[in-house]
């Protein structure tokens, strides 16, 4: 990968970060954490890729710790903000 | 490229799309919900296109620690109560970053030739995947109560900055002879861990929603490094998203308690507070109050603001306090409810447990809009709320939480405090709130409580 194309990727991808986070009314902070702690969840894809193409058994070990927890990241994550939101879903319906 | 190659990539393009407008969607009420099924559609098609990457093995022990993984996170967050999100959100952080540490570990264990940007991110990556992993399970201890108090030692900041210089002077080494180093490697990681414990255990508990959101955005940044180590752009991406997000959510959060993140991670707090406050040395004596007096006091109050804090939470309060406030309602009374930004464990923390109780947003403030109106009002209903309250932080230089912005809950005719006993909140610091000559104390569980000022307000 040509580094130069990479930090153009970091810089953009941090000005998005940026510019998504900084309108979130306060009551969405927890939830939008809770959201943002599931996306960095697509380390499972890298942990994937690392015990995919381990060979020794010191790096499928590491490997396989690599992809149990980052299973746990993506999928806790989903299920904690899903629970969480939809509890606003249903405040909404009431106060309406 | 391969064929299969092309689309395995464009999975991931769209997976990384797919994540900023689903978190975008997340950042208004409306669409909350849609955004993080969005998300969690993108992370689904990353997976899946992930198998069918040309030369993958070891299938079997994937899928085995997929499931297993998976299987205890997913049941784990759907048990659990609402009032412990806080420390699983910090649990499954800490999941991630570890992650990010593994995937640094394996390809710097492998020998293959990395061009010198790829090791040093790899490396600096896996520095800070693995303190985010073993500071976010510090501050799930905390939480969950399993770690109590801070530990502090004189020259604790000193140590620290030596593990700092030290990480930083093992990893130069290895860089300069990455293929001869693999023992030097595990020293790296052994002192990363043991950097992010040393780091979490002196922080208060109050300041861990700053913390927590700190190992957010740090595991955000390990996976876009590593992201770059493996090249995977949807790992870059979505990495340095959050990296960026959180980032900017910690100083929000650091903010709101006046304070520099510095200050936070380096001060001790909490346990600061506790020996130099000691015991107690306000004057005066706190006024007991009967929960049927309470009631009464609050049906015939024009205006009464309530501010509730983490002690409401503890007690599963909020349906009760919502059922009360709603009778208050009814009788014509003008209710609103405060929020301090760092009350609770996290930030909104409040507003999420208020909104499950069924609260319209209408009737919930911050800080800023509601403060003026503290001295129009008749009853200000402070429900397991403590440091955020503490008149303290506007009048006495010497206190530790001088300065940080506090509910004027002081400035309004009457003060009514649900506490559980007479102890000093969770950053150890006396409130002076408490021993004002109109404010009066209403001791008991939150949940208890309310319920019997609703059981007086419903015999009027």
């Amino acid at each position: 990968m040509e580094t130069f194309i990479a930090i153009y990727i970091f810089i953009l991808a941090a000005f998005t970060g940026y510019e998504v986070i900084s309108k979130v009314p306060v009551i969405l902070h927890t939830p939008m954490m809770s959201g943002s702690n599931f996306i960095h969840g697509i380390v499972l894809v890298g942990a994937m890729i690392a015990l995919g193409f381990a060979e020794t058994g010191l790096e499928k070990t590491i490997g396989f710790i690599g992809v149990f927890l980052a299973a746990g990241n993506a999928l806790g994550g989903y299920v904690a903000t899903e629970r969480m939101l939809e509890m606003f879903k249903s405040s909404k319906k009431d106060a309406e | 490229m391969l064929s299969s190659e092309i689309i395995i990539q464009a999975c991931y393009l769209i997976a990384a799309i797919v994540f900023i407008l689903g978190l975008k969607r997340m950042s208004s009420p409306t669409t909350a919900r849609l955004g993080i099924v969005w998300a969690g559609g993108g992370m689904l098609l990353a997976t899946a296109a992930t198998f069918f990457t040309p030369g993958m093995g070891n299938i079997e022990l994937i899928i085995i620690a997929i499931v297993v993984g998976g299987g205890l996170a997913w049941i784990t967050a759907k048990k659990v109560a609402m009032t412990d999100m806080p420390q699983m959100i910090a649990l499954y952080n800490g999941m991630g970053g570890g992650a990010a540490a593994a995937i640094a570990a394996v390809e710097m264990f492998k020998v293959h030739d990395l061009e010198i940007s790829v090791e040093i991110l790899a490396i600096i990556g896996g520095i800070i995947g693995a303190i985010s992993f073993s500071g976010s399970i510090i501050a799930f201890g905390k939480l969950q109560g399993i770690i109590k108090g801070s530990f502090r030692f004189k020259g604790q900041n000193v140590v620290n900055l030596l593990m700092m210089l030290l990480l930083i002077l093992i990893s130069i080494t290895i860089l300069m002879d990455f293929e001869l180093m693999r023992n030097p490697v595990v020293a790296v990681f052994i002192i990363a861990l043991i950097f992010g414990i040393a780091m979490t255990l002196p922080i208060g508990g109050a300041d861990m929603p700053v913390v927590i959101s700190l190992y957010n955005a740090l595991t955000g940044l390990a996976v876009g490094f590593e992201g770059y180590v493996l090249q995977n752009y949807a790992m870059i991406i979505a990495g340095t998203v959050v990296g960026a997000a959180g980032t900017l959510l910690t100083q929000l959060m650091a903010k709101a308690m006046n304070r520099s993140l510095g200050n936070v991670l380096f001060s001790g707090f909490g346990d600061q507070s506790i020996s130099a406050e000691g015991g107690t040395e306000n004057q005066g004596e706190m006024k007991p109050i009967e929960s049927s007096d309470a009631s009464i006091m609050m049906a015939f109050a024009q205006k009464v603001i309530i501010i509730p804090g983490y002690g409401m939470a503890v007690a599963q309060a909020q349906q009760k306090v919502w059922e009360f406030s709603q009778l208050l309602i009814e009788r014509g009374v003008d209710v609103k409810f405060a929020i301090h930004p760092v009350a609770g464990r996290m930030p909104g923390h409040m507003n999420v447990l208020l909104a499950e109780a069924g609260v319209p947003y209408d009737l919930i403030y911050d800080a800023d809009e509601i403060n003026q109106e503290f001295k129009n009002c008749d009853v200000a209903l402070v429900i397991g709320a403590n440091d955020v309250v503490n008149p303290v932080a506007r009048t006495d230089p010497s206190s530790p939480i001088y300065g940080m912005p506090i509910l004027d809950a002081d400035y309004s005719a009457n003060i009514i405090v649900v506490k559980r006993g007479q102890g000093a909140g969770f950053s150890g610091i006396q409130n002076s709130l408490f021993f004002l000559d109109n404010t009066r104390m209403l001791y008991g569980d939150g949940q208890e409580v309310a319920a019997s000022l609703v059981q007086t307000i419903k015999e009027l």
